[in-house]
């Protein structure tokens, strides 16, 4: 069964300072409700909207970024809907339809996966004004009445919709982390933000109806929501059951899809032009500016340090996908010229810590330089890559100095051969069945150098250790002649 | 005597006024006395400013020019009465209906702005047709006005109340808003002189929107210098209106006299189709007043076919932005609230809607949603904004060949109290002079032409674009022959 996932994400251009149609303040998070609000975002009487061209420029450059057609009006319609979060009881939006387009459309985003390269279209790019929010006493059900903040009301919003290109959960998330990396290179949001980026998704087995499922609040919470709905309508479709087209709502706590009321019928939200907002004509110059200030993007760069580094795409990818790691790399790699190891350790060991200690890469005290001490200490024989392994969780928690730590924990590397040949004779000595099979197999030998370094608790150094084991080994092999 | 400060003209008030500041007081005392004796009568306004507080404006804004050793503004003391849909911080503003009927807007309308910079007091809202839907200020949620010409009848509309409180002596100038024919049509019934400006010459910011692509504010007045020195201060670019013209306001009064001092020969053309589908009266009346134009000027006969689909379009198009600019009354931030516990939003807003709004309203809403809808907005709504591209082509073309475009401002003479509801429809078709200039942005004016069965009648004219000061200049001339200025009626 095929599947035909296709999404609908809501980025909120947070690097603007003001809203979408008016001056006022759009750093409305933490702040008190009802706070960031002005005649204009609360749909005062009378009052009328101005774009913010800024936030136009932001659109453009996603849209480029996403290569995408630019069209060369920027329209907005009216949606009506009513609803209390939307003062005006309709939203400034834009509207794919005849007479109406968009700012963008037929763009794609480049996604690697399973070793291969994919192209996710994206359908078009709408900029609109987000509504205000509402908040609920519990659950939306139970609630004895609702309070509105408008604080959120007309901020800036990108609405970006792909094809249904993607075919698995799993091709979804690299999809949005290949997004989100784009947008954060452009600067335009920072999806860290509560609420900057939020995601709806359509789901359907080929030739079944779709489904959309909305209020996804996070992107791990993405390929969760995904493979429950795909589990859930697999099942349908193998009792024989129809799926029809509905729109369910993602509980996160739950862990599962449930049905919003089923419309009845396609809702009719009366599009046409903003009479309060001419169309404003994007000129190829606009186009040229904004293009000639976007900065270094996600494929740009995987390309450069393929190139420049000699990596793989597969490595390429992954220091570029988390922007800060890529600058890191980049950092070290100008005093460290094995770029392949110091890929491989930080996008395993010290990504993962990262990560697991979910540490903000903005926040991270560790410095290139530190990984590339450690590196070095690995390449002169003084660590061990086991050594390795156990210090950096805790280098990262604490950017401790090395040689010192190294001083007072003891982590040198024995090398000192009779230390070694002590060692080894006690392991002869407790794994004779191991000592026969190493004398006819000579691949055997690991065993032993597994149990050496078991007792040196990894220090030995292994060369040293194999070197040792294999001469004992030839002496017995002749001794026994 | 202070009585002759009723019908004074701004132009000389200000005079006064800059020779003996104190006689503002005076001015203030005879404008309210006069309210005081007629306003029961007319009902021209919804709010009314007590006097001790205009007083106290007055001094206290005195008090801090004088402190301040700046200069008086050039029109200080100057008392203006406001359509009650143009926002005015800390005056309630009702758009004449129920469900504004305690809204106290937090900010100026820019308009309203620019009259406080240059020291002019509103002293009132006036009454208007609820939302600006209807012609007569009959659908005025708190009641009719009357015309001070004739009590029985209307004043037109939908800027019914300003039209009268000029007409009554109860302001000295007005501001109106014009989206059919509600600046135009007021000023044809009550004597008096009314400008739709090119749209987007003034600022539409703070108006309260009833077809955002037609609205205009424009000025009243009993005069075309009056009328010209109010376009003066309110007309300008407006950053916080996109729809605003890139340009700088202008002098009119100094453009006027420009002109009347040069007099050029302009080409006047008369609009066959206007005056045919007129009342006897009002065409004899309307062309003797364009006689007078043309014993100066070239005139010449122009014909446009459609003009009474203009009607049609209008309504659609007037109706489908009205059903959206509506939309957002609901009870839940200002305006009418009903009891909420218990309740979901959704019968809120019912209830809310059902209560607020008048039948007028409700209809052009209902329409309005209607001709947008899907299945029918290419019938209706788009059919309607093909014909306003055709019918701003075909004024173009129009405007190759004349300079102006004469005909009655209302085919009708003021309807009678009432008639609007027996009859909607004729009243609806008496709009056919007005909607063109708002389909196509033009600007438009309507000026006393006379006196048929002692009722006002007004002579429309209409030119290019930013072509303000042609019209004014028009409008003064005919005013200097038929002397049909500064008149107040004996109420």
């Amino acid at each position: 069964m095929k599947i035909l996932i296709g999404l609908e994400i809501h980025v909120q251009l947070t690097a603007l300072a003001s809203k979408l149609f008016c001056s006022t303040d759009s750093s409305y998070r933490e702040r008190n409700p009802n706070i960031c609000v002005c005649p204009v975002c609360l749909g005062l009487p009378g009052s009328l909207p101005v774009v913010n061209r800024k936030a136009i420029e932001y659109a453009i450059a996603v849209a480029k970024a996403l290569n995408c057609e630019i069209n060369d009006k920027v329209i907005f319609v009216r949606k009506h809907y009513f609803y209390p979060d939307l003062p005006k009881n309709y939203q400034i939006s834009q509207y794919d339809g005849p007479g109406f387009t968009p700012i963008a459309r037929n763009g794609y985003i480049k996604i690697f996966i399973d070793g291969k390269s994919k192209n996710i279209r994206i359908r078009r790019i709408n900029v609109e004004e987000d509504p205000g929010k509402i908040y609920y006493i519990g659950g939306i059900e139970e609630t004895p009445y609702s309070l509105i903040d408008y604080n959120r009301s007309g901020i800036a919003l990108l609405e970006i919709v792909t094809e249904p290109d993607m075919g698995s959960p799993k091709e979804a998330r690299i999809f949005l982390d290949k997004l989100i990396a784009i947008l954060e290179y452009l600067g335009v949001v920072d999806t860290n933000l509560e609420g900057s980026f939020r995601v709806d998704a359509n789901i359907s087995i080929e030739g079944y109806g779709r489904v959309e499922v909305k209020n996804i609040g996070s992107i791990k919470d993405v390929e969760k929501a995904l493979t429950y709905e795909i589990i859930r309508q697999k099942r349908i479709v193998e009792q024989g059951g129809v799926i029809s087209r509905e729109t369910r709502h993602w509980d996160e706590r739950k862990g599962v899809t449930v049905p919003l009321r089923a419309k009845e019928f396609e809702e009719d939200y009366r599009y046409f032009p903003d009479p309060d907002l001419p169309p404003i004509k994007i000129s190829s110059d606009m186009i040229n500016k904004v293009i000639s200030a976007l900065p270094e993007l996600p494929d740009q760069r995987i390309e450069r340090i393929i190139k420049q580094y000699n990596l793989d795409e597969y490595r390429a990818t992954i220091l570029v996908l988390n922007k800060w790691l890529a600058d890191f790399f980049e950092e070290g790699a100008k005093i460290y010229s094995n770029y392949k190891k110091l890929a491989d350790i930080l996008i395993t060991d010290f990504l993962r810590w990262v990560k697991e200690f979910s540490i903000d890469p903005k926040r991270l005290s560790i410095k290139p330089h530190t990984i590339v001490k450690l590196l070095e200490l690995l390449d002169k024989g003084v660590l061990s890559i086991k050594m390795v392994k156990e210090l950096m969780p805790r280098i990262i928690k604490g950017d401790v100095d090395i040689d010192e730590y190294i001083k007072l924990k003891g982590y040198t590397k024995i090398d000192d051969e009779t230390y070694i040949e002590n060692i080894v004779l006690e392991v002869f000595k407790e794994n004779p069945k191991a000592v026969e099979d190493a004398l006819k197999d000579p691949k055997a030998i690991n065993f032993l150098i597994g149990a050496v370094m078991k007792k040196t608790e990894g220090r030995a150094d292994p060369k040293k250790t194999k070197d040792i084991i294999a001469n004992m080994l030839r002496n017995i092999k002749d001794s026994n002649r | 005597m202070s009585y002759r400060y009723i019908s004074m003209p701004v132009y000389r008030l200000i005079e006064e006024f800059s020779s003996d500041v104190n006689k503002i007081f005076e001015y203030i005392d005879a404008i309210y006395d006069r309210i005081e004796r007629v306003e029961n009568k007319i009902k021209a306004f919804i709010t009314i400013i007590p006097r001790e507080y205009m007083y106290n404006n007055v001094e206290a804004l005195l008090k801090k020019i004088k402190s301040s050793g700046s200069a008086i503004p050039k029109l200080f003391g100057v008392m203006i009465g406001v359509k009650d849909n143009i926002t005015t911080m800390g005056i309630r503003t009702t758009c004449g209906s129920k469900i504004l009927e305690n809204y106290i807007p937090p900010y100026d309308a820019t308009v309203i702005v620019k009259l406080k910079n240059v020291g002019v007091f509103i002293h009132g809202k006036t009454n208007m047709d609820e939302f600006a839907m209807g012609s007569t200020t009959e659908t005025s949620a708190f009641y009719p006005t009357r015309n001070p010409w004739d009590l029985n009848r209307s004043p037109g509309g939908s800027s019914g109340g300003s039209g009268a409180a000029l007409a009554a002596g109860e302001a000295s100038i007005a501001l109106g808003s014009d989206t059919g024919g509600s600046i135009r049509n007021p000023a044809a019934y009550t004597m008096v002189y009314g400008l739709k400006p090119t749209y987007g010459l003034v600022s539409r910011f703070g108006l309260i929107a009833y077809a955002s692509s037609m609205d205009q504010i424009g000025p009243m007045a009993r005069n075309t210098t009056d009328l010209a020195l109010l376009l003066s201060v309110i007309s300008g670019n407006d950053p916080k209106d996109s729809t605003s013209l890139p340009i700088e306001s202008i002098d009119y009064v100094k453009a006027l006299d420009d002109y009347m001092y040069k007099e050029p020969r302009l080409r006047i053309g008369i609009f066959k189709e206007l005056f045919e589908g007129s009342d006897d009266c009002v065409k004899k009346t309307v062309y003797n007043s364009v006689d007078k134009l043309c014993s100066y000027h070239d005139c010449i006969e122009i014909s446009m076919p459609y003009t009474k689909e203009a009607v049609a379009a209008y309504y659609i198009i007037a109706m489908a932005e009205a059903s959206s600019n509506l939309a957002r009354f609901d009870g839940i931030r200002y305006g009418l609230k009903t009891h909420i516990d218990g309740r979901n939003w959704v019968d809120v807003y019912t209830e809310v809607r059902t209560k607020g709004f008048g039948y007028e309203v409700k209809k052009r809403i209902a329409l309005g949603a209607y001709v947008l809808s899907m299945g029918y907005r290419d019938m209706y709504y788009i059919r309607a904004l093909r014909f306003r591209r055709m019918l701003r082509e075909k004024l173009g073309d129009v405007f190759n060949n004349v300079d102006a475009v004469a005909s009655p401002t209302m085919p009708i003479p003021p309807p009678r109290l009432g008639e609007f509801f027996e009859d909607p429809l004729k009243i609806y078709l008496a709009d056919i002079s007005t909607v063109i200039a708002n389909l196509s942005g033009y600007p438009a004016i309507s000026i006393p032409a006379g006196f048929c069965n002692n009722l006002p009648v007004g002579l429309q004219l209409m030119s290019k674009p930013l072509s303000e000061s042609i019209l004014l200049y028009l409008s003064a001339q005919l005013e200097d022959r038929t002397k049909l200025r500064d008149i107040i009626a004996e109420v």
